[in-house]
């Protein structure tokens, strides 16, 4: 029990007539990286709402950090950061300034230092004193995580951390995501692509119509469907691979 | 808890700071309120001022009040503007995922619009003076203007929360500054309502803007303010209440 930092029982919730959680289980074990799967609108930006106290569930129970979301939403926002759908970085100030701001706003002792660690730590150093809306989008994905950083929270929640980024920014998060587990946080994520819960997952949960219809390992989800056959085929490599390796030996030269 | 509480203002203060950085890097505000009413200022005094009859010797002293009322209507668009970012950005769910007082984001915005308001009203009464602008009032009177400025400003504020907060789109949200931006128009702001035709005057004469002005106006002479004083009391108090009331409402449903 105490090696689970998130816990979460029969959570049900509704918009008006619209059912979107059925009754959901899981448990997200201490520093492992936990994927839960869905197409849109299966309900996993709701369960995330729901574990960072943005949104009050309708029945069920659900702990972060040892702490009940309802009973103890403060003792919860405590121990987590959010990084939402949306890059949430204030455009209008510089990468620097949004990550003082956070800093400050986690009463921390020396905000200048955690900043100056985490530019260079995002390779955002260079882009530290313009303004967020000359970002790249990769940029002010990787602020977005930065900022959520700050404090360093036990658990954090990435809700599609990857939406909409390029395929070089996508994989630089899946690094950063690592990176964060390997250091003993916790990492929730959300996501709609297969690969993403499989490059980064310990455990993935399959949420579908309300409910985890399947949860466990890649290993453990893989053996849910009938033995490998083995098939010549010849292997084409993928647009995505070609794009990278291209790009990839521009970057060389 | 304990110790969020202890943190509201110095996370207050950082909210401050942030929506200040906004207005000041934003040519658009600084434009709309302070640059604004300075042209209106000099266009009425210089242009139109010496064929309008007040019956006060110095047009500047009778048109100042109704151009900070104009001063405050003007920054409120913005306010509706800068709130429905946050919310629509995720600017206030993540605030809201922190260990922060979950209120220090709105009443971040509250304040930012009262310490924007006095600095542009500052800045206007200070090139009122250069051109001309003379004044008896004592302390005290000034003090009662700045606490109706700063009433006024609440009000419409708190009015503008609601709009930024629950505006499903931007033009939504800032629609709402149009029908306060009429109001000091057709008011005795630039000209007495005594001249107007019957059915403006009675509007003029009975809508907040005109009570304000007029309490104003004779605190700044050093006149017997009268019932006017009540009247504009009641109206940005009554106005405040009301719109902190559904603001708030809103502001619960919304996050």
């Amino acid at each position: 029990m105490l090696n689970n930092s998130i816990q979460v029982k029969g959570l049900q919730k509704s918009y008006k007539k619209l059912h979107v959680l059925k009754g959901v289980d899981f448990e997200v074990e201490k520093g492992s990286i936990f994927a839960l799967l869905g197409s849109n609108g299966a309900g996993k930006t709701t369960i995330v709402k729901i574990l960072t106290t943005l949104l009050k569930q309708d029945s069920g129970t659900a702990s972060v950090n040892g702490f009940d979301v309802a009973a103890k939403p403060d003792d919860v926002r405590q121990s987590i950061s959010l990084t939402g759908q949306f890059a949430a970085v204030d455009e209008i100030l510089t990468g620097r300034e949004n990550l003082i701001m956070i800093a400050r706003l986690r009463h921390l002792k020396d905000p200048h230092q955690v900043t100056d660690d985490l530019l260079n730590r995002f390779g955002l150093t260079d882009a530290a004193d313009r303004g967020v809306s000359t970002y790249s989008g990769g940029m002010r994905r990787r602020l977005d995580i930065a900022m959520s950083l700050v404090g360093k929270p036990q658990i954090i929640f990435l809700d599609e951390p990857t939406n909409g980024l390029d395929p070089e920014a996508r994989i630089e998060v899946w690094k950063t995501v690592k990176e964060l587990a390997n250091n003993g946080t916790t990492v929730l994520l959300t996501t709609q692509y297969l690969d993403e819960a499989e490059q980064l997952a310990d455990r993935i949960a399959i949420l579908h119509e309300g409910k985890i219809i399947a949860n466990g390992t890649l290993a453990e989800l893989k053996k849910l469907f009938p033995p490998a056959k083995v098939e010549y085929i010849e292997k084409q490599p993928s647009l995505e691979e070609i794009f990278l390796a291209i790009v990839g030996k521009k970057e060389e030269k | 808890m304990e110790t969020i509480k202890n943190y509201f203002f110095s996370d207050m203060g950082v909210m401050l700071e942030r929506s200040m950085r906004h207005i000041f890097r934003s040519m658009d505000t600084i434009i709309t309120t302070t640059i604004m009413p300075i042209a209106l200022m000099l266009l009425f005094v210089y242009v139109f001022g010496g064929a309008i009859q007040t019956g006060t010797d110095n047009y500047v002293n009778y048109l100042l009040p109704g151009i900070l009322l104009i001063t405050i209507a003007n920054s409120i668009g913005y306010v509706s503007f800068r709130l429905f970012t946050d919310v629509q950005r995720g600017i206030f769910e993540r605030f809201h995922s922190m260990p922060i007082a979950r209120s220090a984001a709105l009443w971040g915005h509250v304040l930012t619009s009262l310490v924007s308001n006095t600095i542009s009203v500052v800045v206007i009464i200070l090139v009122a003076l250069v051109m001309g602008f003379r004044s008896p009032a004592g302390v005290l009177s000034w003090l009662a203007v700045a606490g109706i400025l700063a009433l006024f400003s609440l009000a419409l504020t708190w009015i503008a929360a609601i709009a930024g907060l629950s505006a499903k789109s931007l033009d939504g949200a800032i629609a709402i500054a149009y029908p306060i931006h009429l109001l000091p128009l057709i008011s005795s702001a630039f000209v007495p309502t005594a001249t107007m035709p019957l059915a403006v005057r009675v509007f003029a004469e009975n809508q907040p803007v005109t009570s304000i002005i007029e309490t104003i106006r004779a605190l700044l002479s050093g006149q017997p303010v009268g019932n006017d004083i009540w009247i504009a009391l009641a109206w940005c108090v009554g106005i405040m209440l009301v719109a902190y009331v559904f603001a708030m409402r809103v502001y619960k449903k919304r996050v």
